[in-house]
């Protein structure tokens, strides 16, 4: 497979783009690999491909039951960020945003990963004390976050209301300049295509539809509509599907599927060079490269598989946006979708063993698996490499539960769960 | 958008009820020889289908009324709603 560079695309531009190749393969399933990865979305691909790459374990497969990034990866809102609450979750995330600013190289590939800062806003003296703690707290454990007065805000975001007499008043907020976007199919396409380079058979229209046990009750492969697949070890990372896998493999998991919507808007000029959170309304904004504005906001607030959201969260989240920022008052918006997020108790993801032996897992991330991509890849994988939980995500253990030694990131995670 | 059945209201729009979560989850006793895994199954391991769920709502905005619906989870279809007390089945 060949590079990509600046020199390759002026060659194929001269010859009429037909030199292109596909940029993985896409055999056909073996009868056994040493490691199954169910799940071809960001984390499942990053999970082969650091299996390859740091552990030189080359005979694995990832399993798709649709296409690639086709589940949250192609869903979501694409900001990166590491500013949360507590020590453990610090390391991890920030562990992540340092993978990316080294991805695109890594790669070969172009993840338009952008540090264009994430803003937070505060709307009340209450907001502001939380978020100074917040900052705080991210600073202690050496994440770059800082207080940011409305003046520098609203030279930042002009297109925000920060009037006295605005609906949502701005009294100040947090920033971390490391924190940004970056492109969600570039970071499957990305994985995917160096996963293949270095041997992993990329499998997609594949649903697994059962697990293969020996008699003690180990995991040794999973059925497949493609047939069976023998497997040395499986990862599970399907994020808020995760209950419909363990329910197969008989296993429980404190997960609660939601949908959560985004929305984009009409291409617009450039508007805003940074991306902004509102603790007060949960609306989150940010303006891609090709210049629509891409909205988030709250969950739907009952449990869904529907990967659509219905309209009255919808009207929340828009509205509350065109409250904060009027002049975008008359955009209008081109898509609306849902991703169905996999929400724990203490908004904190659950990685490492499962109560079924040979079968390790990566979901929990709820609201915000994007920006954890590279770390939750290296971190499944090390556990299915070396048999041990990586550091970074032995707090992060399924047992917490029971001893209760939960990570409680409800606020950091930044969504109204 | 739902239309959910409060069985005190009558039909009224989701933006006045409230999720309470999976139903029919019975406490275990007694509270001093539950085990740490059995009070995390109470607390945290509920059903989470891709499909038919047993659920608790309120009527937050309405009667305030705690109640029980039979809702998929896919296509959000409601097909049985009855109240606190009364059997499952």
């Amino acid at each position: 497979m060949e590079r990509y560079s600046a020199w390759r695309l002026f060659r194929e531009a001269l010859n009429g783009h037909r030199g292109w190749t596909p940029a993985w393969r896409s055999p056909s399933p073996k009868r056994r690999y040493d490691a199954v990865i169910i799940g071809g979305g960001g984390h499942g691909l990053a999970t082969a491909y650091y299996l390859a790459k740091n552990h030189g374990m080359t005979n694995v497969a990832v399993v798709e039951r649709g296409w690639l990034g086709g589940g949250n990866t192609g869903r979501n809102t694409t900001i990166v960020r590491s500013n949360y609450y507590h020590r453990e979750s610090a390391r991890l995330y920030d562990f992540s945003v340092r993978l990316y600013e080294s991805l695109s190289r890594e790669l070969n590939y172009n993840v338009m990963f952008s540090q264009r800062g994430v803003i937070t806003l505060a709307h009340s003296r209450h907001d502001l004390e939380v978020v100074a703690r917040w900052a705080g707290a991210a600073q202690l454990h050496g994440v770059d976050a800082e207080m940011v007065s409305v003046d520098e805000i609203k030279r930042r975001i002009p297109l925000l209301d920060t009037s006295p007499s605005a609906r949502f008043p701005v009294w100040g907020g947090l920033m971390q300049r490391r924190g940004g976007t970056a492109r969600h199919d570039a970071v499957a396409w990305g994985y995917a295509r160096a996963a293949s380079r270095l041997g992993v058979d990329i499998i997609q229209n594949c649903e697994v539809t059962g697990f293969s046990r020996n008699e003690r009750g180990r995991v040794v492969g999973v059925e497949t509509s493609l047939g069976p697949i023998a497997a040395g070890v499986v990862g599970l990372a399907v994020a808020g599907h995760s209950t419909v896998l363990a329910d197969l493999a008989g296993f429980r998991l404190p997960v609660t599927s939601y949908a959560l919507q985004a929305f984009v808007s009409e291409p617009l000029k450039p508007v805003m060079d940074t991306v902004m959170l509102s603790l007060a309304t949960g609306a989150y904004i940010s303006q891609s490269d090709k210049g629509g504005l891409v909205i988030g906001g709250g969950l739907d607030l009952y449990p869904s598989y529907a990967q659509r959201g219905n309209l009255p969260t919808a009207q929340r989240v828009i509205g509350a946006l065109a409250d904060q920022m009027p002049a975008l008052g008359r955009v209008r918006l081109l898509r609306q979708w849902a991703g169905i997020v996999d929400v724990v108790p203490d908004s904190s993801p659950i990685l490492g063993e499962t109560p079924v032996e040979g079968l390790f897992i990566n979901c929990g991330w709820g609201t915000g698996g994007f920006k954890a991509i590279p770390a939750g890849g290296t971190l499944l994988a090390h556990h299915l490499a070396t048999g041990e939980p990586h550091p970074l995500a032995e707090p992060f253990g399924l047992r917490r539960f029971a001893t209760g030694a939960l990570i409680d990131e409800a606020a950091a995670s930044g969504i109204a769960h | 958008m739902l239309l959910i059945a409060c069985p005190w209201c009558g039909p009224r729009d989701e933006t006045e009820f409230v999720n309470g979560g999976e139903a029919h989850i019975d406490r275990p006793t007694p509270a001093e020889s539950v085990s740490d895994a059995d009070w995390a199954a109470y607390l945290f391991f509920h059903d989470n289908p891709r499909g038919w769920l047993a659920e608790r709502w309120v009527h937050a905005f309405g009667c305030r009324q705690w109640f029980n619906v039979e809702r998929d989870t896919v296509t959000h279809e409601i097909r049985r709603v009855w109240r606190l007390g009364e059997p499952r089945a």
